[in-house]
């Protein structure tokens, strides 16, 4: 078997590895910031406790207690803390085995697109607040004295500064993606690794193997470059 | 007329007391320099004027509009928080490192919060902005970004954003602690300039020289409070309280 063959036979595999990549990086870069909001949200409902009571210690802890922060908290720590394929797992049966609703197969794609988004957002949360927590104070206390309220704060000193602050680590982040992909097969979504393994599998040749691999370099390889241009387009200042 | 009125100002960290009753008015026109040593409170009576820190106890107010004032159980109870934004275009403050903007080019440093927070009208408010980076010799700068800029140009743009929020009077934190002595003079003359033009300053500094020959009255402050203040000439060439004594005595060695 050639490679071009094998090329032409991993051709829809490829296009359903990027859209995986695509859509998830759509979703999951957004939702990271929604995620690091509530990350660093400081909302304690039960504050005004400690304020009547000279307070013992369970009050005390109430009225620190951050219902927001500790939600995302348990969210965050689980997304790291298990591996992507069983979440995977997780996404694609639990309808079926936890709620009883029949699945079709083309919900395969969306458990696919679910699983990664939630994951991924999960680590660029904890990226943004990296990137959030080292800009000196100085710039909110710039803001404040000039009038800037709390929302133009964010969208115009904070925001654009973060990006900037975050931009290596979003492009790790990335570049894990592209070959995360690959997990799809857990789940039996076509994309390309499961393609090249059914592949090699009848042919009983690596060669399909190497191909995918040689994809996702070339890929990743892309990947770098574009992110690297991104980072010296953000360099005009420092 | 008294444009930043303080009375009976407390404000604590936790168990410890940085400022204990302070009380302090600003006539316009009027600069007033604030001496002292490090950990006297000066830069938290600072903060607490523009808001930065929020007061325990006591009253603010600016031109007569209180931003806070006492409860029944003497701590300060604030105004709303568009009242408040009402006020605070009322005074600017100068911060020691500057704190300028980086993602934003001089110009847009200067005209972004007029724009946006004054909803001032955009031609009149660079035309404004141009004007006042002429003024601090900066008009060659305007498309530069700070981190082009030595630390003094930056600190002149720095004085250039706060007045282009035509404030009615300025807070200046240690303005030239961050820089060498070469680039302290530049800014000092700015200082002046801005003194002669009869802008209403407090300025923390430990420039004495210039304490002596730009402010109207100089305030020497220790232990979160104010210890003595007058005439700069009273102050810093016969000052009667021995801590102040001992301060200066330190300082111009």
């Amino acid at each position: 078997m050639d490679i071009l063959s094998i090329v032409t036979q991993l051709g829809s595999g490829m296009l359903s590895t990027l859209s995986i990549f695509f859509l998830t990086l759509l979703f999951s870069l957004p939702l990271g910031l929604l995620v690091c909001f509530g990350r660093m949200s400081n909302w304690r409902p039960f504050r005004k406790l400690s304020k009547d009571s000279s307070s013992g210690k369970l009050v005390s802890g109430l009225a620190n207690f951050r219902p927001v922060q500790w939600l995302i908290k348990i969210y965050i720590s689980i997304m790291r803390g298990t591996p992507l394929m069983l979440q995977l797992f997780v996404v694609f049966y639990a309808p079926y085995y936890v709620f009883g609703i029949s699945i079709n197969s083309s919900f395969r794609f969306y458990a696919v697109l679910i699983g990664f988004s939630l994951n991924y957002a999960a680590y660029f949360a904890e990226i943004y607040r990296s990137g959030i927590q080292s800009i000196p104070v100085g710039q909110y206390e710039a803001s404040s004295v000039l009038g800037y309220s709390r929302a133009q704060t964010f969208c115009k000193i904070i925001f654009p500064q973060m990006v900037k602050r975050v931009v290596p680590a979003v492009t790790n982040e990335v570049i894990t993606l592209v070959k995360d992909t690959s997990l799809a097969f857990a789940i039996a979504y076509q994309e390309m690794f499961t393609t090249a393994k059914q592949i090699a599998a009848a042919e009983t040749s690596i060669m399909p193997l190497f191909v995918a691999g040689v994809f996702y370099y070339i890929f990743n390889f892309v990947v770098a470059f574009v992110m690297e241009r991104v980072e010296k387009k953000l360099d005009y200042y420092q | 007329m008294k444009l930043l009125e303080i009375e009976h100002l407390k404000k604590s960290f936790g168990s410890l007391e940085v400022l204990q009753d302070i009380s302090l008015s600003v006539e316009e026109g009027e600069v007033v320099s604030i001496l002292g040593p490090s950990g006297s409170g000066k830069s938290t009576l600072l903060r607490c004027a523009t808001l930065l820190e929020t007061m325990d106890g006591g009253k603010l107010a600016y031109c007569g509009d209180c931003i806070c004032e006492n409860n029944a159980y003497g701590q300060s109870v604030y105004v709303s928080k568009k009242e408040r934004q009402r006020i605070q275009s009322r005074f600017g403050l100068v911060f020691q490192n500057f704190n300028l903007f980086p993602h934003y080019s001089v110009l847009k440093n200067l005209t972004d919060a007029p724009i946006h927070v004054q909803k001032r009208n955009k031609e009149e408010v660079y035309a404004e902005a141009m004007e006042l980076l002429k003024k601090m010799g900066l008009q060659d700068k305007a498309d530069y970004y700070p981190c082009q800029l030595s630390g003094g140009q930056q600190q002149r743009v720095a004085i250039a954003r706060a007045l282009a929020m035509n404030p009615q009077m300025l807070f200046f934190d240690e303005p030239t602690s961050a820089l060498d002595p070469e680039l302290t003079v530049e800014i000092l003359r700015v200082l002046r300039q801005l003194a002669e033009e009869k802008m209403t300053m407090v300025i923390v500094t430990h420039e004495i020289d210039f304490a002596r020959h730009v402010s109207d009255r100089v305030i020497f402050m220790d232990g979160g409070r104010i210890v003595e203040q007058g005439r700069p000439e009273e102050i810093i060439d016969h000052p009667s309280n021995d801590r102040t004594r001992a301060f200066l005595q330190k300082i111009q060695r």
